[in-house]
């Protein structure tokens, strides 16, 4: 929350270009936003692989019948 | 081989690592443009070549089926250029996501948009051309013979033509370098993660395909 705060105050102020430059392109991972991303992607993959392996064990089983 | 299992499992652990590690994985400070939607590198590009290896096999089976005739072969090459199209219209979904934010609207008539359209809708006719016929040995070959048209029109329309003229898109006349073959200049911080992508991604598109062809197989018994 801090963190958050103070990137914005950093956006805020007139500053050198790189520094607020600086400030916007870590601003996902410094309040940590960016976990969350990755954590909807991953679960995305994986109920996707879910999902095809069940199909896969289906046809197997049809197949060895 | 289409039911073993080693691979399907290493294209998981490729996408988990790719699907977490390609967030935190340093991408490079430049002039703020792009800034962390570069990561779209190991999402909307692994989709493009993906698809031209899912339909460079299409093709391949296309042609086999002319030699041989097999019923078998040509399961494998509709199969192949279904999970192909669709990884087709995925890029240019993501790529249109993508370009929202970054060129400012979702379809700017880039060449490269603009041919990749035109290429999956050489695709789609494809699949339109299969389902017009109801003889299974016409349909058959002549499918086959249409496939090798449609992949060989993937190259003017993606690759050379693109390239000639001005572009959005990294490699168009006015901008440096290849951007396909040689990695795009990439950070090899980014190239950790970008090729496990297109591996990952690509053995995801085979294990679907298989799927669809063992179906196939199940249903003509």
């Amino acid at each position: 929350m801090v963190v958050l705060l103070f990137v914005f105050v950093c956006c805020i102020t007139v500053n050198a270009q790189t520094q607020v430059a600086a400030a916007n392109s870590d601003i996902m991972r410094s309040n940590g936003k960016i976990y969350v991303v990755m954590a909807v992607v991953f679960t995305i993959v994986t109920g996707l692989f879910l999902y095809v392996f069940s199909i896969d064990k289906k046809i197997s089983k049809l197949e060895n019948k | 081989m289409i039911r073993k299992g080693w691979w399907k499992l290493f294209a998981f652990m490729l996408l988990f690592y790719v699907s977490t590690y390609g967030f935190i994985v340093k991408v490079p400070k430049l002039d703020d443009r792009m800034e962390n939607s570069i990561r779209n590198m190991f999402f909307h590009v692994p989709m493009w070549f993906s698809m031209m290896i899912l339909l460079f096999v299409s093709v391949w089976y296309a042609a086999k089926f002319l030699r041989t005739a097999a019923p078998k072969d040509d399961f494998y090459s509709n199969a192949f250029a279904a999970t192909g199209t669709l990884y087709g219209f995925l890029g240019l979904s993501t790529g249109a996501i993508w370009a929202n934010y970054q060129w400012g609207s979702p379809w700017s008539g880039d060449p490269k948009q603009n041919g990749a359209a035109i290429a999956m809708l050489i695709y789609l006719a494809y699949f339109v051309l299969r389902g017009s016929m109801t003889d299974d040995d016409k349909r058959s070959r002549i499918a086959a013979v249409y496939n090798i048209f449609a992949f060989f029109m993937l190259f003017p329309t993606l690759w050379i033509l693109p390239r000639l003229t001005e572009s959005l898109h990294p490699g168009g006349q006015g901008s440096e370098g290849n951007p396909g073959i040689n990695g795009r200049d990439m950070d090899a911080n980014m190239r950790s993660v970008f090729y496990p992508a297109v591996i990952g991604w690509t053995l995801l598109g085979v294990w679907v395909s298989t799927l669809k062809i063992r179906y196939e197989l199940l249903k003509e018994k």
